[in-house]
């Protein structure tokens, strides 16, 4: 656990590692109700245009928010959280699936309301296949005391 | 085909959701979440938590069915691609609790000659004792068919 008092700009937070599999993103689709068949049906993804099958992007943003709630250790202490999805997942299918590297840093530290807490500003970096997949990718923490 | 700009400022019917215990769990196995905290009802107490707490993007899609508003406005959900999402969350959701969501369309645009089409939506998310839960924002980027109009 952190000391989080002396949480500063420019702390890393621990990477996380993910294999996403086509078996990932049919569990994804029936825990969120997103059975759009962009990302579960080849022929689909050919037809619009798409490299392939695709990965929901809110499972590719739960990934990442992970990262985050697993290092604040509390879900109730995440205060915002935003992402634009700037480029597919492609998940194909086979057993090795699509790996996706995901990154945070402390891009900020301020005082705030209530009872002075610390907010930090986490910045995320989630990466596929060498590039970002994610932009603007920040969320807001109140630190522990 | 051009979404109506129109429906810009459409209040959407609101939806009121039961958090169930059975789907939280089920969505922490979907993305991987090891923390007991959100599968276990004693390891969540002893954190502190009155009941399973809500992963931070669990609310998204919460109550949107297939979709159902978006093929209403005559759009193929195969071009239907997410481009942005805030959350701004006012306290954590609990299993338990009884959501009402309040969509909004707040914005319709295109970009590229009318090849992108955006559709901006806000959802409030209040418990039914009117406290405020979160506000969310998402993009969706329509991709209209080459050579389409």
């Amino acid at each position: 656990m952190p000391a989080w008092s002396a949480i500063a700009k420019g702390d890393e937070l621990p990477p996380l590692e993910l294999r996403l599999t086509r078996a990932d993103l049919v569990r994804y689709a029936g825990a969120s109700g997103d059975f759009n068949p962009i990302h579960w049906s080849d022929r689909t993804a050919a037809a619009v245009g798409l490299p392939g099958v695709i990965a929901h992007g809110m499972l590719t943003m739960a990934l990442a928010g992970r990262l985050v709630t697993r290092w604040v250790g509390d879900p109730a202490a995440v205060r915002s959280y935003a992402v634009r999805f700037t480029r597919p997942v492609v998940v194909p299918d086979d057993d090795a699936g699509a790996l996706l590297e995901l990154s945070g840093k402390v891009g900020d530290v301020r005082e705030a309301e209530p009872d002075s807490c610390r907010v930090a500003t986490i910045d995320i970096t989630a990466r596929f296949a060498g590039k970002t997949v994610l932009g603007r990718a920040a969320a807001e923490v109140v630190l522990p005391e | 085909m051009a979404i109506d700009p129109a429906v810009v400022g459409t209040a959407q019917p609101a939806v009121t959701v039961d958090v169930e215990p059975g789907r939280l769990r089920a969505f922490a196995h979907a993305i991987g979440e090891t923390d007991p905290v959100y599968t276990d009802l004693e390891a969540a107490r002893t954190a502190g938590h009155p009941d399973l707490p809500v992963p931070p993007t669990f609310l998204f899609g919460l109550g949107a069915g297939d979709f159902a508003w978006l093929t209403g406005l005559g759009v193929d959900l195969r071009r239907v691609l997410h481009g942005e999402q805030h959350f701004t969350y006012h306290q954590v959701a609990h299993a338990g609790d009884t959501l009402t969501l309040t969509p909004r369309i707040v914005d319709v645009f295109s970009k590229r000659a009318g090849s992108l089409q955006f559709l901006i939506r806000e959802i409030a998310v209040r418990r039914d004792d009117g406290s405020p839960i979160a506000d969310l924002r998402e993009t969706l980027i329509v991709r209209e068919p080459a050579g389409a109009s």
